[in-house]
């Protein structure tokens, strides 16, 4: 084997390689080659840091030196001054990581990493994702040892159940006790499967699991196999994650190869394959019923429970569903006992929590807490909080089945319960950040429009009820809305809640009823007053010139598309307010603040 | 795969070549590479340490270069780190040298004084 001086870590996780990493690789080659240092340099291609705001990433070894944003022209300097001399490229240096003497801190100090607390992440921007060496190196695979030479299946899942692990995929159900369930269901086929399709706008947390650490849900499925009792897996997961499903296939093949997949695993007479299923992005396919029969090659549409899927799930067979970062804590737990695992969190809520941080926020990326961290540390410490200064306003959670979480929430400890309490849930891990700017109305009409597109048809309440909700929405954004319609809301809400055929319709009018109970005042302001608050509906808005300010440059009336401008050359000018199509492009233009937006 | 034995293998076979990327308490070497000691032949002198310490399989050792060390005249220049010891500081260094140093200093704990800043540098 060779022996590197150094390491080049480069993120190809999707967010670094839509900024360009690929190309960072390429030149990072070429120019190693240039200065014959491509003997004692090893190039990495890894997974996700985190911190995809501030993409490409690229971290050198063994000085840790953390690179943000990185392109392809600076790599010359990076390769002739660091790799070569060993001067840091300070001005490449992602911010935090410079003390105010500008030197190089350690990783664990910057505040992105510092609350955070890395489980399920711990090997995502570690290793090459596609060298199963590199996973063994890190403890990879030595818990499926462990439970296959020194435990009884039963065992298995009591220590599941020990640990407090609950399902990260939403809904949050014990773990340990759905393996139970399957353990103890009756049949000689039985299957594990894993759901793939991250379908929340906003949410990729198990994207990132897999395109940087996908052996670890392998080496977790295959002790799911050895607890229930099934020699089959099956992943199902979106074809719209090209990096994921290749990394995925990848890593079959090596397990296969290394015979960590197959017949006979550790000479213990234990079988388990894995097959990988690709969904064509439905977002009720990650409804488990729906997952399962679009994994036998039917139309993905949900059927009632019971029978639960532990007992009748693919093809009729005893199945266990459980999520991607459900998954990657289990060989950590294994490993390190499920006293370390319930140590971590809060009394009904274990372990860790991957976040997807989007929206009005500095540090948009992936972060991981331990539960019970409340959103004023993330938001604020971890994820540096709203660009511009701007207030707080609310975050959203679970994405179309979740809600929001109000200032007046933000110090209030994260966890499962906590969260269904003020009405939203933890969901899949999708975190939403909203300031001042944000319509909450216009919020919940966004999420009812993408549950109302991907309903799936079967049952009346989702499909007719949640059109309907979102009819009189937009009704409201569009300055129609009247007596009555908030009420309509509540009730078909309501409705709709208690009759849906799946957790999707059942959960589809949270948003609604979650912006409803917080932010009622800016609904009324839409029925009543006609007015968005937040200046987004443009329906409501009212574009006026402020006499005082105007100087008659005559650019907006240059401007405006539908000439609903006009007036005198250095008078004041005035909108046509019926020929008005609010655009927005005049207060755009305006030079003098001249324009106002009402 | 048979044997937790054969993972075992696999684990440590390619730990050291990921050690690189944790914490480190281990040995350091550091190749002085500013333009004085590249002009002076730093690199195969990096390049020999990366060589004998591949040969040997040494664990725990990292190689790294740094900027000017300060006497240029004495270059290449070779600073070796053994934890909780003072550092020491080669001078005038070249590829046949770098053996010795590998076996005594890095190996066994014993600096090769005659090539030290303090003899080799008067």
């Amino acid at each position: 084997m060779e022996l590197y001086r150094s390491h080049v870590l480069v993120c190809e996780g999707t967010g670094c390689h839509c900024s360009g990493s690929a190309d960072v690789i390429q030149k990072l080659k070429e120019e190693l080659e240039k200065h014959q240092l491509e003997n004692e340099i090893k190039i990495v291609s890894t997974g996700c840091f985190g911190l995809c705001e501030i993409g490409p990433i690229v971290i050198v070894y063994p000085e840790g030196a953390f690179y943000s944003g990185v392109k392809s022209d600076d790599v010359p300097e990076i390769v002739s001054e660091h790799l070569l001399k060993g001067r840091i490229v300070k001005r490449l240096l992602y911010h935090d990581h410079v003390t105010e003497a500008g030197i190089a801190k350690s990783l664990d100090e910057v505040e992105f990493y510092k609350k955070q607390m890395r489980v399920t992440l711990r090997n995502c921007g570690v290793i090459n994702p596609e060298k199963i060496e590199e996973y063994i190196a890190f403890d990879g695979y030595r818990a499926l040892g462990k439970v296959l030479t020194e435990m009884t299946p039963v065992e298995v899942v009591e220590i599941m159940k020990a640990s407090g692990l609950r399902g990260r995929g939403g809904a949050g159900f014990p773990t340990g006790r759905k393996w139970e369930f399957a353990h103890n269901a009756p049949g000689d086929k039985k299957y594990v499967c894993c759901n793939a399709d991250e379908g929340d706008p906003g949410a990729f947390m198990d994207r990132s699991i897999l395109e940087g650490d996908p052996h670890s849900v392998l080496e977790a499925m295959a002790i799911a196999g050895y607890a229930i009792g099934a020699d089959q897996g099956y992943i199902y997961v979106r074809a719209e994650y090209p990096i994921a499903v290749k990394r995925l296939t990848i890593a079959v093949a090596q397990a296969r190869n290394l015979g960590l997949l197959g017949k006979n695993i550790f000479s213990t007479g234990f079988n388990f394959d894995i097959e990988l299923r690709l969904g064509a992005g439905a977002f009720v396919c990650g409804e488990e019923t729906a997952l399962m029969s679009s994994i036998e090659g039917s139309r993905g549409e949900p059927r009632p429970r019971p029978p639960f899927p532990a007992l009748k799930g693919v093809f009729g067979k005893p199945t266990l569903l459980n999520n991607v970062e459900t998954y990657a804590n289990i060989p950590q737990i294994i490993l390190k006992g499920p006293e370390w695992f319930a140590s971590i969190g809060t009394e009904k809520s274990k372990g860790t929590k991957v976040f997807a941080l989007g929206g009005k926020i500095n540090n948009t990326g992936l972060v991981e807490i331990a539960m019970g961290t409340t959103l004023r540390e993330i938001v604020y410490d971890i994820g540096g909080g709203i660009p511009g200064g701007k207030k707080f306003k609310a975050a959203q959670t679970g994405g179309p089945s979740g809600g929001c979480i109000s200032a007046e929430n933000l110090d209030m400890p994260i966890d499962y319960d906590s969260l269904t309490e003020i009405g939203s849930m933890m969901g899949s891990g999708g975190l939403i950040v909203m300031d001042e700017d944000n319509c909450m109305v216009d919020i919940a009409r966004f999420f009812l429009e993408f549950t109302v597109d991907e309903s799936c048809g079967k049952c009346p309440p989702c499909r007719i009820g949640t059109k309907r909700m979102l009819e009189i929405l937009e009704r409201i954004t569009q300055g129609k809305g009247k007596e009555g319609d908030l009420e309509n809301l509540e009730t078909l809400a309501k409705n709709i809640k208690a009759s849906a055929l799946c957790g999707l319709g059942q959960t589809a009018p949270n948003p609604v009823l979650s912006t409803l109970r917080y932010f009622r005042d800016e609904y009324n302001a839409h029925v009543y007053d006609k007015k968005c608050p937040a200046g987004v509906c443009h329906a409501l808005l009212q574009y006026t010139i402020v006499k005082d300010l105007c100087t008659g440059c005559t650019l907006c009336a240059r401007e405006c598309p539908v000439g609903a401008i006009s007036g005198e050359r250095k008078q004041p000018f005035t909108i046509d307010q019926d020929k008005c199509i609010k655009c927005g492009v005049c207060f755009e233009k305006c030079r003098f603040n001249a324009i106002e937006k009402k | 795969m048979k044997s937790l034995q054969e993972l075992e293998e696999i684990r440590n076979k390619t730990r050291e070549s990921v050690y690189l990327r944790k914490d480190r308490a281990g040995i350091r070497v550091v190749v002085g590479m500013a333009t004085c000691g590249i002009a002076a032949g730093a690199r195969p002198v990096l390049l020999a340490f990366l060589e004998e310490i591949k040969k040997r399989n040494i664990k725990n050792v990292t190689v790294t270069q740094t900027g000017c060390i300060g006497v240029c005249r004495l270059e290449p220049m070779v600073e070796v780190y053994l934890p909780n010891q003072e550092k020491v500081t080669y001078v005038n260094m070249t590829p046949d040298k770098v053996s010795k140093i590998v076996s005594d200093h890095i190996v066994n704990g014993q600096p090769v004084m005659k090539y030290t800043i303090g003899v080799d540098g008067r």
